[in-house]
């Protein structure tokens, strides 16, 4: 096991974080010329949140058919507009009753 | 200094905790979640609460607890922080076009350091230039939720049963659908984005030699490669004032 101070981990994640997010809010005024960082960074957040989310929800519940479950529910009621909040809950509650029912 | 916004300082404040109540409910749901992966991860509540407070980033937070719990090194953690949490470049970089010329380098700071996709989406709304106090306003009952949320299913979360704990787990994974299915649905290209990531993603964690490759570090590698080549394959234009 690697032995890392937690704080310095904590510090390190929210440093970049902060950073990310203040940097272009104090230095870009006008927008962005170059194409390709335009698209890149465009692309950047659907690919890795896609890239997190699957295969991992599929080992994230006590079965991999609740798994399966969570991610159909959660594509359609995202696809039909639903609030973040409101698929993470119908998500979590699609797997509570899956796992009554196989469990 | 009076002309450059509509309502006071004190009304954009009020405006923003009225539009950020909401997004701190719902914030208090999913970072209770969030708690439970740090639980498990090892941390004590008081490290989740300012974790949650320096990084507010669903994903951002969710690597946090995975690469630590993995052993990862401080460099990873901070390539797949800036990886995760990249869209805030976007999203600070448009908010950036709706800030006042005037405005002083702190306020800039201040709401710049607020921006998460909530806070971004209702900022972003806001007609003419951006009252600051309206985002303060916004983060000042958004944040605290989220981060009390992350030390609460980190205190709490093991003595929940293992039911509820394998339900509460999947919130995050339908965040993180809602965050990017809308889109897909009016860009194809991001659609077909989606559907090649989960099929690489799903490769990658099942083939020989980079199935041994840290969850972490395929992420890394997958996000660069699959943005980069759809970034040359079809570049992505954008309106200026499109939020």
């Amino acid at each position: 096991m690697m032995n890392h101070n937690v704080y310095i981990f904590i510090f390190v994640a929210g440093i970049v974080s902060t950073i990310i997010r203040v940097l272009p809010m104090t230095l870009f005024r006008k927008p962005i010329e170059n194409q390709f960082i335009r698209s890149f960074l465009y692309y950047v957040p659907y690919v890795t949140l896609a890239v997190m989310t699957f295969p991992a929800i599929l080992s994230a519940t006590q079965s991999v058919i609740s798994g399966w479950i969570a991610l159909a529910i959660g594509l359609v009621t995202s696809y039909k507009g639903l609030s973040m909040f409101k698929v993470a809950v119908i998500c979590c509650v699609a797997v509570y009753i899956c796992e009554l029912v196989i469990i | 200094m009076n002309l450059k916004y509509k309502d006071t300082k004190k009304q954009a404040f009020n405006n923003g905790i009225k539009d950020g109540f909401p997004i701190a409910l719902g914030y208090f749901a999913v970072s209770f979640s969030l708690g439970i992966l740090g639980k498990e991860a090892g941390f004590l509540p008081h490290q989740g609460f300012i974790n949650s407070i320096l990084s507010h980033a669903s994903a951002g937070e969710y690597i946090v607890y995975t690469l630590f719990a993995a052993g990862a090194t401080y460099v990873e953690i901070a390539v797949m922080t800036l990886v995760a949490n990249a869209r805030y470049l976007l999203m600070s970089t448009a908010l950036s076009q709706r800030i006042h010329p005037d405005t002083s380098m702190i306020h800039r700071i201040l709401v710049g350091f607020g921006v998460t996709d909530e806070i971004f989406a209702i900022s972003i709304r806001q007609p003419g230039y951006l009252n600051p106090f309206y985002s303060y306003g916004a983060v000042a009952i958004a944040l605290p939720s989220w981060a009390m949320g992350t030390a609460l299913g980190i205190m709490v979360g093991n003595i929940l049963p293992d039911r509820l704990i394998s339900a509460f787990s999947v919130a995050l994974y339908g965040m993180f659908l809602a965050c990017i299915i809308p889109e897909a649905e009016k860009n194809k290209v991001v659609a077909g984005s989606i559907v090649v990531s989960f099929i690489l993603s799903f490769l990658a964690s099942a083939l020989p030699y980079t199935k041994d490759i840290s969850s972490g570090t395929r992420t890394i590698i997958l996000t660069i490669a699959i943005a980069s080549v759809v970034a040359i394959l079809f570049p992505h234009e954008v309106a200026n004032d499109e939020s």
